[in-house]
C-alpha cells in the first residue's frame, strides 16, 4: 500500500517535473525542473531496492551533471529567447507516443512469455552495494574499466574544447571588440 | 494494490515519449541535452525495475553505464556548444544549417 | 599424309590471318600474294591426296582434338579425306586458287584490297571444313562460315546500299534454312546417337521410315537454302552485287554446291528413303526452268550468269534426288570449272566496261577482248553441253538418268531446259562481243584485263574443256563409297537418238540466239518495243514477282511487327519499365532532399520517425516469430 502510494506520488512528480523541463521556455526552469525530477526519479530505485543505483543517481545527476549544466549555462547569453518555431504538434507527439509505446512492447515480450532467466541473481541475504559491488567488480570488470577510461576522455575533450580562449568573455566584451575577433576567426576559417 | 513491472514500464514510456516529444520541438539546444537526459533516465528506470522483479542485477549493471555514458556525453556536448556559442554567438538549432546536404 | 591433310586444311586459314593483319594497311601487293600461295601449297596438298586416293583407294581420316565431350555426347574435330571429300577439296582449292590469282589482278584499284584477301581465304578454309569434317557439327561449323564469309564479301563494298542489303538477303535466308538444317541434325542426334557420318549412316536402316523422312526433309531444307533452291533463290541473283570474283568461287562453283555436296554425303539416307529423293529431283528440275526462263530476259550478264548456276544446281539436284549421286558430283565439278571462268570473263567485261552490267550496252567488245571472248565462248559451249566439252558429258548424264529411271515428265523439263540454257549463254555472247559496237554511244573505252587474269584462268579453260574425259576414272574412283550404278542406255538406237537430237536442239538454240542477238538493229532497250510489253517479259524480267511477293508478305508485315512490337511493346513496357525505375529514384532524390535541410531539428524528427519503423519492424517479425505455428495453420487453411 504504501509503496503503491509512493509510486504514484513520484510517478505523478516525475512526469510533471519533465513536462515543465520539455515546454517551458526558461532555461533556468528547465534545470530546476530537470534536477527535481532527477531526484524523484532516484526514489524509484530506492522503491525497487537498487539503493546503490540511486544514491549514484542523485550523487551524479542532480551533483555533478547539473553542476555543469548551471556551469555551461553561465556561458551563454541565456536571457536571449531561443525562437521556439513550431512544426506540426500532432506528428510531434504522436511519433512520440508510437516509439515508447513500440519500445515497451519489445521490453515487455520476452518478460511475458517468461522465457527470460536470471544472468546473476541476487544473492539473498547481501545488501545491494554489496551485491552490486561482486557483480560489477568481477564480471562486469572489463567494461567498467573501459567506461572509466570513457569518462576520463570525455573529461579531457571537455576541458579542451570548452578551455580555448578562456581568458575571452563575451560578455565582457564591447560590440567593436567582438566584431573584430569574429572578423579575425572568419579568416581563419576561410583560409 | 501490488505495484508490478508494467507500472514501472508504462511510467518509463510516458517518460520516454515526453523526452521524446523534448528532442523533437525544442529549438534550445541547451533544452534539447535536457530531453535527452530525460530519454536515459526513463530507460533506466525499466532496467532497474526489471532488474528488480526478475531478481537479476544485469539491469542495475546497464543502468550504471547508462550513467557514465549520460555523464561522459553532457561533459562533452556541453564543451561542443561552448564553442558552438562562441563561434557564432547563438545555441539555437535552426542556425545550425552546415550539413545542408 | 596426315601433314598433307593439314596442310591442305589450314594454309588458307594461314593465308587468311596473314592478310587481315594488313586490314587496316593500306593496299600492299604481298596481302594478295601470300594467300595466293598458301592456296597454291593447299592445291598441291590436295593433289597429292588425291592421287594417293585415286590409286591405293585408301581414305585418310584423323581425328585431331576432341572438342565436345559431356555425358554420351562425343564430337570431336574430326576430318575426313575420302573420295567423295577429295572430288571437293579439289574443286574448292583448285577455283580458289585461281580466283586468288584473278583478284590480285581485279581488285588492284581496290581500297580494301586487304580485307578482300582475308574474307576470301577465310572463306576457303571454312569450305574445306565443311567438305573436310567427318561429322554434322564439324559440317556445320563450315556450312556457318562459309555463310558469314559470304556475308562479308557480298556486302564487302558495304558503302553501296544495295550491296549491304543483298548481304543481309543471302545472310537470313540462309540462317532459315540452317534451322531446318539444324534440326536435322538434332534429330539425328536424338534418334542415333552420334553426329558421326560412319556411325549415323550405320544405325539410320534401323530407324523408322517417318523418323528418316523427317531428317531427310530437315537436312535438304538446309541444302535448299545454301544451294538457293526455290522457294529460298532469291538471294543468289541479289549477292551479285559483291565483287566478281566472289561470285565466281562462292556463289558459282563452291557454296552453292555445298547443298548438293550435303545431299550426296548422305546418300545412305536419301537412299532410304526414295520418295523425299522424287521431291528433290523433281524440285531441281522445277528450278532448272525457273531460273532458266528467267535468265532469258535478264539485262545484267552477272545475273544471267546467276540463274544459270541456279539452273544448273537443279540439274545437281535432280541427279542427286534419283540417287545417282556420282553424276550429280561430276556435273557439280564440271560446273564449277566452266562457271567460275564465265564469271571471270565477265568479270574481264565488266573491268573493261567501268563496271557495266547491261550487255545491250556492250556489242563488238570481241575485237579488243579477244582473250576474254575466247574463253567465255568456250564456258558457254561447255556450259550448253555440246560434244567433247565437259558438259556434254555431265548434263547429259543426268538426262539419261532421268530417262533410264523411267521420269519422262523431268527429262522433258530438262532437255527444254538445255535449249534455253543454249539460248541465253550464248544470247549473252552474242550481245557482248558480236554486232555493233552500242558502247560507243555510251563513251567507254574498252581494254583487255591483264595478261596474268587470263593466265590465271587458263586451267579453268583447259579442265572446262577436257574434264569430260575423266569421267570412267571418276566414276571408278568415287563408287568407292556411293552406289555404283552405271546409267546407260541399253538400246544404241534410243541411245543415239537421245544424244544426237539433244545436240541438234541445244545447236538450234544457239544458232537462234546468235541469229537474233548478232542483228545490227539491237538497240538498247527502252521499253518502247512489243516484246517489253508483253506479258511474260514483265513475268520473268520481275522475277515471276516473287520478290515483291516476298517482299509484301513477309517482309513488311515483319516490319509493321516489328515496330508495333517497337512502339508498343519495347517503348511502352520494357523501355519505360526501366526509365520508370530511373525516374522513381530521381523523383525519391528529388523529393526527399528537403529532408537534407541541414536543419537539425528537423533531422532529428526523422531520426524519430526512422526509429519509429525500425522498432514497428522489430515488433512485427518478433510477433510472427512469436506466433509462427499460428500463422502457419492459418495460411494452410488459407490453401497457401
Amino acid at each position: 500500500m504504501f509503496e503503491a502510494i509512493a509510486f504514484y506520488l513520484f510517478a505523478f512528480l516525475t512526469i510533471s517535473m519533465f513536462y515543465i523541463t520539455v515546454t517551458t521556455s526558461q532555461a533556468l526552469y528547465a534545470l530546476t525542473a530537470l534536477a527535481a525530477g532527477m531526484i524523484f526519479i532516484s526514489a524509484f530505485f530506492f522503491i525497487l531496492g537498487a539503493d546503490f543505483l540511486g544514491a549514484v543517481q542523485i550523487v551524479v545527476y542532480s551533483g555533478a551533471v547539473m553542476a555543469l549544466y548551471a556551469f555551461g549555462m553561465m556561458f551563454f547569453d541565456t536571457t536571449r529567447e531561443v525562437k521556439e518555431k513550431q512544426g506540426n504538434k500532432a506528428i510531434i507527439f504522436g511519433l512520440g507516443t508510437i516509439s515508447a509505446v513500440l519500445i515497451v512492447l519489445i521490453f515487455a515480450a520476452p518478460l511475458v512469455s517468461g522465457n527470460a532467466e536470471a544472468l546473476f541473481p541476487m544473492t539473498p541475504g547481501a545488501g545491494n552495494t554489496q551485491e552490486v559491488g561482486m557483480v560489477l567488480f568481477t564480471k562486469y570488470l572489463v567494461p567498467f574499466e573501459v567506461a572509466a577510461v570513457m569518462l576520463l576522455v570525455a573529461m579531457i575533450s571537455g576541458i579542451v574544447l570548452a578551455g580555448k580562449k578562456m581568458d575571452l568573455s563575451l560578455t565582457l566584451m564591447n560590440e567593436d571588440e567582438i566584431r573584430e575577433m569574429r572578423r579575425e576567426e572568419n579568416k581563419k576559417v576561410l583560409s | 494494490m501490488e505495484i508490478g513491472l508494467n507500472h514501472y514500464l508504462v511510467l518509463s514510456t510516458i517518460l520516454f515519449s515526453i523526452g521524446l516529444v523534448g528532442v523533437m520541438r525544442r529549438k534550445n539546444l541547451l533544452m534539447l541535452f535536457f530531453a535527452t537526459e530525460i530519454l536515459l533516465n526513463s530507460v533506466n528506470i525499466s532496467f532497474a525495475a526489471i532488474s528488480h522483479y526478475y531478481g537479476d542485477l544485469t539491469g542495475q549493471m546497464f543502468a550504471f553505464f547508462v550513467i557514465a555514458i549520460a555523464a561522459s556525453e553532457v561533459a562533452v556536448g556541453l564543451g561542443l556548444l561552448i564553442v558552438w556559442h562562441k563561434k557564432h554567438n547563438s545555441i539555437d538549432l535552426d542556425t545550425m544549417s552546415m550539413m545542408r546536404g | 599424309m596426315e601433314l598433307f591433310l593439314y596442310t591442305a586444311l589450314f594454309a588458307p586459314l594461314v593465308g587468311s590471318l596473314f592478310a587481315a593483319l594488313f586490314g587496316a594497311s593500306p593496299r600492299t601487293k604481298i596481302a594478295g600474294i601470300v594467300p595466293s600461295i598458301l592456296l597454291g601449297v593447299s592445291l598441291i596438298s590436295s593433289t597429292v591426296l588425291l592421287v594417293l586416293v585415286l590409286i591405293t583407294g585408301h581414305t585418310v581420316h584423323v581425328e585431331m582434338m576432341t572438342w565436345m565431350a559431356t555425358g554420351d555426347l562425343y564430337i570431336p574435330f574430326g576430318f575426313i579425306v575420302d573420295q567423295v571429300s577429295v572430288t571437293m577439296m579439289m574443286v574448292v582449292t583448285l577455283v580458289s586458287t585461281v580466283v586468288h590469282v584473278y583478284a590480285i589482278g581485279y581488285m588492284n584499284h581496290d581500297k580494301g584490297f586487304n580485307r578482300f584477301f582475308a574474307w576470301l581465304s577465310a572463306f576457303v578454309f571454312s569450305m574445306m571444313v565443311l567438305v573436310m569434317s567427318d561429322n554434322f557439327a564439324g559440317l556445320f561449323i563450315g556450312w556457318e562460315g562459309v555463310g558469314l564469309c559470304s556475308w562479308g564479301l557480298i556486302g564487302f563494298w558495304y558503302h553501296k546500299e544495295s550491296a549491304t542489303w543483298a548481304a543481309n538477303e543471302a545472310f537470313i535466308m540462309n540462317r532459315i534454312a540452317d534451322l531446318g538444317m539444324l534440326i536435322g541434325i538434332f534429330l539425328i542426334y536424338w534418334n542415333t546417337g552420334t553426329l558421326q557420318y560412319d556411325g549415323a549412316f550405320a544405325a539410320m536402316p534401323a530407324l523408322t521410315p517417318e523418323t528418316l523422312t523427317w531428317i531427310g526433309i530437315f537436312l535438304f531444307i538446309g541444302a535448299m537454302g545454301k544451294s538457293a533452291q526455290f522457294p529460298l533463290h532469291t538471294w543468289l541473283a541479289d549477292a551479285m552485287e559483291g565483287p566478281t570474283p566472289v561470285s565466281a568461287l562462292i556463289h558459282a562453283a563452291t557454296m552453292v554446291t555445298a547443298g548438293v555436296y550435303l545431299v550426296v554425303r548422305s546418300n545412305e539416307l536419301y537412299s532410304l528413303i526414295p520418295h523425299v529423293g522424287l521431291f528433290i529431283a523433281s524440285l531441281g528440275a522445277f528450278v532448272a526452268i525457273f531460273a532458266a526462263s528467267m535468265a532469258l530476259v535478264n539485262r545484267d550478264i552477272k545475273r544471267v550468269i546467276a540463274y544459270s548456276t541456279l539452273s544448273q544446281l537443279g540439274y545437281m539436284f535432280v541427279a542427286a534426288g534419283l540417287g545417282a549421286y556420282w553424276v550429280a558430283l561430276f556435273h557439280l565439278m564440271a560446273h564449277a570449272f566452266f562457271k567460275a571462268l564465265l564469271f571471270l570473263g565477265a568479270g574481264n567485261v565488266m573491268h573493261a566496261m567501268d563496271s557495266e552490267l547491261d550487255p545491250f550496252k556492250m556489242g563488238g567488245l570481241g575485237k579488243t577482248m579477244k582473250g576474254t571472248m575466247i574463253m567465255m565462248t568456250l564456258a558457254s559451249v561447255a556450259l550448253a553441253g555440246i560434244y567433247p566439252l565437259a558438259g556434254f558429258f555431265s548434263k547429259d548424264l543426268i538426262l539419261e538418268v532421268a530417262m533410264i529411271e523411267h521420269h519422262y515428265i523431268i527429262y522433258s523439263v530438262l532437255l527444254f531446259t538445255a535449249g534455253l540454257t543454249a539460248f541465253y549463254s550464248f544470247r549473252i555472247v552474242a550481245l557482248i562481243f558480236h554486232g555493233e559496237e552500242r558502247y560507243k554511244l555510251f563513251g567507254f573505252h574498252p581494254h583487255e584485263a591483264y595478261k596474268f587474269m587470263l593466265v590465271a584462268m587458263s586451267p579453268l579453260l583447259f579442265l572446262a574443256v577436257i574434264a569430260g574425259s575423266f569421267k570412267m576414272t571418276y566414276f571408278e574412283m568415287v563408287t568407292y563409297i556411293l552406289p555404283a550404278t552405271e546409267y546407260h542406255v541399253h538400246n544404241p538406237a534410243i541411245y543415239w537418238i537421245m544424244t544426237i537430237g539433244t545436240q541438234i536442239f541445244v545447236i538450234i538454240s544457239i544458232y537462234y540466239a546468235y541469229k537474233i542477238y548478232m542483228s545490227r538493229d539491237i538497240k538498247v532497250p527502252d521499253g518502247t518495243s512489243k516484246m517489253e510489253k508483253s506479258f511474260a517479259y514483265k513475268l520473268l524480267i520481275n522475277q515471276y514477282y516473287i520478290p515483291y511477293f516476298y517482299e509484301e508478305c513477309f517482309v513488311k508485315p515483319y516490319r509493321e511487327l516489328s515496330t508495333l512490337c517497337w512502339t508498343k511493346i519495347d517503348q511502352k513496357i520494357v523501355d519505360a519499365s526501366v526509365d520508370g525505375i530511373a525516374k522513381a529514384f530521381y523523383a525519391t532524390g528529388e523529393n526527399t532532399r528537403a529532408m537534407q535541410s541541414g536543419n537539425l531539428s528537423t533531422m532529428l524528427k526523422w531520426m524519430v520517425a526512422g526509429t519509429v519503423a525500425l522498432l514497428s519492424l522489430a515488433v512485427v517479425f518478433g510477433l510472427a516469430a512469436r506466433y509462427s505455428g499460428e500463422i502457419k495453420v492459418i495460411l494452410s487453411g488459407l490453401g497457401v
